[in-house]
């Protein structure tokens, strides 16, 4: 142990115990986390990102192996430890019924700040935090950004020497996320503190100094984000084929050997190659090449221990008569004096890929349950396939397939159950009825676990199931609520290739998400922040808008923040 | 910084929240004043386990002069408002769909009979679809004949035939009022659902909300936020307590014949009692829905139901009545029938006290030993 090191995790071993299932939520997990810098923990949902985030705060007890704070042994003495650390988690305790002000007061009076030094450093900590003009207002009515920030100013009462963040910036609008990090890292450069950070965005691990890549319970890889990427220089290149749609470019290029990876990026699309692979010569395919990232080593490590699934278009593109199949004009949803979404307006065609993009609370959620014929709308006109909601959302939903957050299955029922009972609730029977069962079985990889409870399933196993629950009777239009977050990039790329091949079919498709980069896998997108839409238009469209003479060529994030940041400045 | 001055420090903030809290939340204030005002006007004036104004069906099947003089005791009588039928088949049927409770059915002969020996056989039907009621009634009816024949009897001066007299005294509550035993018992009610349930609530509302969390990775102790949680639905149980005092004794005329500290301080033991279990429940059950259940099924059902507040316990089978010595309302429903109907009866007050005060140690020490600062 060194002076330099602020947290030693060695060996250790954490179990729960579900039923009669044991999980292992960590396996012989070893890293260390340096002072005065950014330590960043990565990895998808289940990985065991909050569970080691516990454990260190003192709330677990391991099950093996030693945990050093600061010098301090965290299983023997965790009351120690709790007066040196701050600790926001995941959902971060803010008394929503106490005004900004009275939060800070108590955990001040928790942390023992004394009286004389409360002036100064609230006047620091909500100038830091922008929430200056908010100190009169219950925390209940911040938006998702300003809780975030409020709860980190909270742990900040007491500067702690050790500062553990678990998800601060997932499901938050992109500026308040800038922002976030931008506190973060003053506290590291101005008071030498240390952090250790979760996330599930593999993009925020090249602002961290280390990373320490989690898995299923398993460390895959530790070190600066630079030597995870610098052993991909040289394999990443940017393929850009005029004339050629993107998605089907990018469906030529993942089934070939020597391409690991292929995601839709700009104008073209961004391939990992094989080691020691160079690009392939292939007619009217111009390559530049690109700078590896973070993603790419997760990818690659991924990639060694399963091949991804792949869907692929096997059919030419059918034209479709392009006719409007979702309408939405001038709609609004109040809850109380609340305005959940606020004079929305949209078309989406059959057969487009239709995203909307915004963080936790911006309205998606409302808008898709109002386009479900879940809830009715407050004011405006709303129609699926050609029928008003309003009169008969019976109807208009027998053509929907819905997959709500979080997967809505019977989790104590096993795979084929619930396979079985949807497809039954859509009336399908005799012939039609087996054929579906076999077609999703096969088309979304299920046979490996058929037989089991759907609960016991990885959250990328699950997701695959809701989505052939949600696409049993063939619907039309497909709505997908957030089917993406918190699972691995390689279930993600077998999702996104999936939905491809239903958009090909004719099949519409509306989705949200709050990843800034699954917004350049549909065809048009709306952002949304809120509950107002501030955009609608191509991705690269939107992109476009954002361009300056010192950023010529802006990423979706860069266009989110000036959108916001529009949206601010006039109100 | 975990000096006293620190504990002081923390423990006030807590307590500070708390009271926030409890301003700002509709709910809990309902819970502690609206609801008492609403159960204690149901069983105030809604609930009475009193018969009043029966109604019961008068059949002579040949009317004469003793009949008339006896249906006319009945029609005097505050019990029953009685309406005569023209025969039986009527009075069936009236029966049946439960508009008469009860059918007094005088023969042919009834006339004739009293006046030549002065005895005749009367006929009493009862609805005893609520057993309870039906006993009631019969023991009226009996009552209300007995006394025509006193009077009858006394007219004629003729000695009556019964040899022995019963003279019966009420102590206590002499008009047998059943509203003077129902609201000192619904105080336990009253507080139980404050002690129990409300704070079994909010404390499970910290842990779904995800407030306790973060609470424990400050330096604050257990012993600070149990006292941070204690202190303030005390305060707020005692409060209530007084109102629906109040109420009781203004509104309801309901007497208070003991001393009003005493009953001051054994209800400050039935409440740390409750919150105890209320605490308890919250640490074992950590969201809001579990913990409400098992603070309706053991703590407020059983105040209700075994505790003597709305069934006596003496005629409950062996095993409930032995069960009901794990409810802590039945000793506080005790003490309460005790100082506000008789007074200062030591005998019963002390035991029942003493018993208060174990469960309260009891369910405050397991509370305490049962919360850790850890998750699992």
């Amino acid at each position: 142990m060194n002076k330099q090191t602020a947290l030693h995790v060695g060996n250790l071993e954490k179990h729960f115990r579900a039923g009669r299932r044991l999980i292992k939520a960590l396996d012989k997990v070893n890293l260390d986390a340096q002072c005065g810098c950014i330590t960043g923990l990565i990895g998808p949902d289940g990985a065991g990102k909050t569970t080691l985030m516990r454990l260190v705060a003192g709330l677990l007890r391991p099950d093996a192996g030693q945990i050093q704070v600061l010098g301090v042994d965290a299983v023997l003495d965790p009351l120690a430890i709790q007066s040196k650390i701050g600790y926001m988690p995941q959902r971060f305790g803010l008394y929503e019924d106490l005004t900004v002000a009275e939060n800070l007061a108590l955990y001040a009076d928790l942390q023992g700040l004394p009286p004389a030094e409360r002036p100064a450093r609230y006047a620091e900590l909500l100038h830091l935090t922008a929430l200056e003009r908010f100190t009169k207002r219950l925390a209940g009515h911040l938006s998702g950004g300003m809780k975030q920030k409020l709860g980190l100013a909270c742990t900040l009462v007491r500067p702690p020497k050790l500062l553990l963040l678990d998800e601060p910036t997932v499901g938050v609008d992109p500026l308040s996320r800038q922002e976030l990090w931008q506190i973060i890292k003053g506290l590291v450069a101005e008071e030498g503190m240390s952090v250790l950070l979760s996330t599930t965005y593999l993009n925020e691990a090249e602002r961290c100094a280390q990373v320490v890549l989690l898995y299923q319970g398993q460390v895959l890889g530790q070190g600066t984000p630079q030597e995870f990427s610098q052993r991909f220089q040289g394999r990443v290149w940017y393929a850009e084929q005029p004339g050629v749609l993107r998605r089907r470019l990018q469906d030529g290029l993942i089934r070939r050997e020597e391409v690991l990876d292929a995601v839709l990026e700009g104008e073209g699309v961004r391939a990992l190659l094989a080691d020691k692979a160079s690009p392939p010569n292939l007619k009217g395919i111009l390559w530049s090449p690109m700078e590896p990232r973070f993603e790419d080593a997760f990818v690659a490590i991924l990639a060694q221990q399963r091949r991804p699934t792949h869907t692929s278009i096997e059919r030419a593109p059918v034209t479709f008569k392009k006719e409007t199949v979702i309408v939405a004009s001038n709609v609004s949803r109040r809850f109380g004096d609340f305005w959940a979404v606020r004079h929305i307006s949209f078309a989406v065609k059959k057969g487009e890929i239709f995203g909307l993009l915004g963080a936790n609370g911006a309205g998606k959620s409302t808008t898709f349950r109002m386009l479900c014929g879940l809830l009715p709308p407050s004011e405006g006109q709303l129609a699926v396939n050609g029928v008003d909601l309003r009169k008969a959302p019976a109807k208009a939903r027998a053509r929907i397939g819905y997959m709500a957050q979080r997967f809505s299955l019977y989790g104590h029922l096993g795979v084929m159950d619930n396979l079985r009972f949807f497809a039954r609730t859509y009336g399908l029977k005799g012939m039609r009825y087996k054929q579906r069962l076999d077609w999703a079985l096969d088309e979304f990889d299920l046979r490996t676990a058929a037989d089991a409870i759907a609960d016991d399933q990885p959250l990328g196993y699950k997701q695959r199931l809701a989505m052939a629950c949600a696409l049993m009777h063939e619907p039309a239009i497909l709505f997908l609520d957030e089917p993406t977050s918190g699972v691995d990039p390689l279930e993600r790329r077998a999702f996104w290739s999936r939905i491809n091949a239903l958009a090909e079919e004719g099949v519409t498709i509306m989705v949200t998400t709050h990843f800034m980069q699954e917004a350049e896998y549909c065809d048009r997108l709306a952002i949304m922040a809120q509950g107002r839409i501030l955009a609608i238009d191509t991705p690269a469209a939107i992109r476009a808008r954002a361009a300056t003479p010192d950023n010529p060529r802006p990423k979706m994030e860069d266009a989110f923040i000036t959108l916001i940041q529009k949206m601010e400045r006039a109100a | 910084m975990n000096s006293r001055g620190g504990s002081q420090m923390r423990l006030r903030g807590l307590l500070y929240k708390e009271f926030k809290q409890i301003l700002r939340d509709p709910s809990s204030l309902a819970i502690a004043f609206v609801m008492p005002v609403v159960l204690l006007l149901i069983f105030g004036y809604g609930v009475s386990l009193d018969a009043k104004h029966v109604p019961v069906g008068m059949v002579a099947d040949s009317p004469g002069v003793a009949s008339a003089s006896l249906f006319s005791a009945f029609e005097h009588s505050r019990y029953f408002s009685p309406r005569r039928l023209p025969n039986m088949r009527e009075a069936q049927a009236e029966l049946m769909t439960r508009r008469i409770d009860a059918i007094v059915h005088l023969q042919s002969n009834f006339s004739a009979q009293m006046e030549s020996d002065n005895t005749a056989p009367i006929q009493l039907i009862v609805n005893g679809v609520d057993a309870n009621q039906a006993r009631l009634i019969k023991g009226y009816v009996g009552a209300t004949i007995n006394n025509w024949l006193e009077q009858r009897a006394e007219r004629r001066g003729i000695p009556i035939s019964t040899p022995v007299m019963l003279e019966a005294r009420v102590w206590f509550n002499p008009e047998v009022r059943s509203r003077e035993y129902l609201v000192p018992g619904l105080i336990a009610v009253i507080m139980t659902l404050i002690g129990a349930l409300l704070t079994a609530l909010v404390m499970a509302r910290e842990w779904e909300r995800g407030t306790l969390e973060a609470l424990m990775v400050t330096p604050v102790t257990l012993r600070e936020i149990l006292l941070g949680k204690l202190i303030p639905y005390f305060i707020l149980g005692m409060c209530s307590m007084l109102f629906s005092l109040v109420m009781g004794i203004f509104l309801f005329a309901v007497p208070l014949r003991g001393n009003l500290f005493l009953l001051l301080f054994v209800s400050a033991l039935f409440l740390l009692a409750s919150l105890g279990m209320g605490l308890l429940i919250s640490i074992l059950a950590r969201n809001q829905f579990v913990a409400s259940l098992i603070a309706i099924l053991v703590t407020f059902l059983p105040a209700f139901m075994l505790s003597g507040f709305l069934f006596d316990i003496s005629s409950m089978p062996g095993w409930l009545q032995a069960l009901t010595h794990i409810v802590a309302a039945r000793y506080f429903v005790n003490v309460l029938h005790t100082l506000f109907l008789a007074g200062d009866v030591w005998a019963v007050i002390l035991p029942n006290t003493l018993a208060l005060a174990l469960m309260a140690l009891l369910f405050l020490g397991m509370a305490r030993l049962r919360i850790h600062k850890r998750l699992e």
